[in-house]
């Protein structure tokens, strides 16, 4: 040990790996200005603390907060063609997802993962709004068909957190056909009895709204989250009137008969695990730091860590 | 008296001069105009095969959208017989927007729905221009569902600038309806023939285009987003409509490379509208042909190709 390895490597060390370590670490909540700890606010999975606006959180953060003990395998999505029509505004085509994938760290709008939630075993889907707006194009619309397949296969419920301006305009005509592809993959859920819950997050509008997103078992949103097919902007022009407060808001559309739930985010997992596990028909989940229901159930298993529920138990014969 | 589009203004004024001319003559009868009306007549019909050759993906939009153009209720009462209109969602209203109902194909019972844009002021508003509220969409499914326990083909003709982006429409369920529109359409076990007669807009036309067969007029286009805006979104100015035009690839002839359109119909020259006997006539072959190619197949069999050609959708671009 010398100042080379204490000092010296642990700088170079820095530099290379480009840890995350946020830039600012407190962050200053959209809503209520409040400044919140950055450790915090994950912790509250991007909530704040103070006000409960539900800040934006990207796919593989929400699955590690949702999947028991944080872990999940990524399912493959087919990779389609890119820039299929040689799209170029004001920019190319290829260089807007150059520079997506360069701010995000992803290779595109939605990330499919199976893993187990309480237990339960399940395949996920969300949908990333900082990825070009989340917009569904047509990897989006593999990521879907993907992700259904692989919830056929495995006999498992699929959960789907939507996030998405709208179709991909980029991909012009074959982006809108993602409305009818995706609709195919909810029918292949649908014919082979399996749960199909999706969880509307801020915003989710367009085509989204007009395909997958409103074609559920069950709807949840997260609270406020904006969900339409129009957006409030495009009506107010053709109107000509101001929209009142809240509307095409998440409690708005819970009111006129849209949907299900309005679930906090920090709620939302505990709320996906009992739903799922009544469609499924299975027992109750066991949280490990509660007694066994009954005592015919077997032994509890070995200790599971108090935040987390411990195996279901067997139903008693 | 024809409206000319802002790329037909020379051909306005030829077509002007030989009806002057021809006004002339009839005031006067020692005049003989003949020879030289039918000279510009002649230059007028040149410059119009010329105009119409090669038209720009946004010369296209004006077209698709030309007040003259033909609209489901002419090919409705051109191509069909015993047209039945049925009314209503069952829910909470009939929605003009969307007509439908019951006829007969060269003598096939068939359910016929499409969007109608309307024809005069008045119409138009009845018909809310086109842009169907949510009670359209269900209205259809309502029609499809029956045409499918009935086991009739399902002609759907679409003409729409997109859903309407109105406060009603939101508050009941807009994009729900769309959505299970869609949905129905991947249902149903009865041929569904889809055609878009003039302009295909978005969500709104996905509704009712899901189909075993997608025909499009020549100079008709269907895309994610009006050109408008698209260059208003991408381009931040609503007038690069030409260039969002370009790019979004709306034109018939892109959509058949691409998939989405199974065949093209032929127009006449210079638009629909401009001889709509000959348009009526190659729509109703058009439908004739592919629901021959269709009312053989079993239920679930169309059901099966119907999904998987939308699975494979996508897997061919543009060539280079």
């Amino acid at each position: 040990m010398n100042w080379i390895t204490n000092y010296v490597r642990p700088r170079i060390n820095s530099i290379f790996s480009r840890r995350e370590t946020p830039e600012n670490l407190w962050q200053k909540c959209d809503e209520c200005g409040t400044m919140l700890f950055h450790r915090e606010l994950s912790d509250n999975l991007n909530v704040c603390t103070n006000c409960g606006h539900h800040m934006a959180i990207t796919p593989r953060e929400r699955f590690k907060a949702l999947f028991d003990g944080g872990i999940f395998g990524e399912v493959k999505v087919p990779e389609p063609i890119a820039d299929p029509l040689h799209f170029r505004d004001q920019k190319r085509y290829p260089d807007r997802m150059k520079a997506a994938q360069k701010t995000t760290g992803e290779k595109e709008a939605m990330l499919v993962a199976t893993g187990e939630i309480g237990r339960t075993p399940i395949v996920a889907a969300a949908q990333d709004f900082s990825f070009m707006g989340g917009s569904m194009g047509m990897y989006v619309g593999n990521a879907i068909i993907a992700a259904a397949e692989e919830a056929v296969k495995l006999k498992r419920p699929m959960v789907l957190f939507s996030a998405a301006g709208g179709a991909r305009m980029q991909e012009g005509i074959l982006s809108l056909m993602q409305m009818p592809r995706t609709t195919v993959a909810v029918q292949m859920l649908k014919e082979a009895g399996l749960p199909y819950i999706v969880v509307l997050t801020h915003p989710t509008t367009g085509g989204v709204t007009a395909s997958y997103a409103m074609l559920g078992d069950v709807h949840i949103a997260e609270p406020n989250a904006l969900i339409c097919f129009a957006g409030p902007r495009v009506i107010e022009q053709t109107i000509r009137e101001k929209l009142p407060e809240g509307f095409q808001r998440a409690e708005y559309l819970l009111d006129h008969g849209m949907l299900d739930r309005v679930t906090p985010r920090t709620e939302m997992r505990e709320e996906l695990i009992t739903i799922v596990r009544m469609l499924m028909g299975l027992p109750p989940a066991v949280r490990g730091d509660l007694p066994a229901p009954t005592a015919a159930a077997p032994e509890t298993p070995a200790p599971a860590p108090a935040d987390k529920p411990a195996a279901e138990a067997k139903p008693a014969k | 008296m024809t409206q000319y589009l802002d790329f037909e203004k020379p051909l306005a004024e030829i077509e002007g001069k030989a009806e002057e001319l021809r006004a002339l003559a009839r005031a006067n009868e020692e005049m003989d105009v003949a020879d030289e009306a039918a000279a510009l007549d002649a230059k007028a019909a040149t410059l119009l095969a010329d105009l119409y050759k090669d038209l720009s993906p946004w010369r296209k939009c004006q077209v698709a959208r030309h007040p003259e153009r033909p609209h489901c209720r002419d090919y409705i009462n051109a191509l069909f017989t015993e047209y039945t209109p049925l009314a209503g969602d069952r829910n909470f209203a009939d929605d003009l927007a969307v007509m439908g109902g019951l006829a007969r194909f060269n003598d096939t019972p068939v359910m016929v729905i499409g969007h109608e844009k309307g024809s005069d002021t008045k119409s138009r508003i009845d018909h809310n221009f086109g842009m169907a509220r949510p009670e359209g969409y269900r209205k259809a499914v309502r029609l499809m569902q029956m045409a499918g326990r009935f086991g009739l083909p399902v002609i759907t003709l679409v003409d729409t600038a997109g859903a309407y982006p109105g406060k009603g429409a939101e508050e009941r369920g807009q994009s729900e309806a769309i959505a299970r529109s869609t949905e129905t359409c991947l249902q149903i076990p009865v041929p569904l023939i889809s055609v878009i007669i003039g302009e295909g807009g978005s969500g709104g036309a996905v509704a009712f285009a899901t189909a075993d067969r997608v025909a499009m007029l020549e100079h008709s286009i269907y895309s994610v987003i009006s050109p408008e805006g698209c260059a208003s979104i991408l381009w931040k100015d609503a007038e690069k409509m030409r260039e969002a035009a370009e790019a979004l690839r709306l034109t018939a002839k892109d959509l058949k490379t691409l998939g989405i359109c199974d065949r093209i119909i032929d127009e006449p020259k210079g638009g629909a509208h401009r001889d709509k006997t000959a348009a009526m006539a190659s729509v109703s072959k058009a439908i004739a042909e592919m629901l021959k190619d269709l009312e053989k197949k079993k239920g679930d069999v169309l059901v099966k190709e119907r999904r998987q050609k939308y699975l494979k959708l996508g897997s061919k671009g543009l060539a280079a």
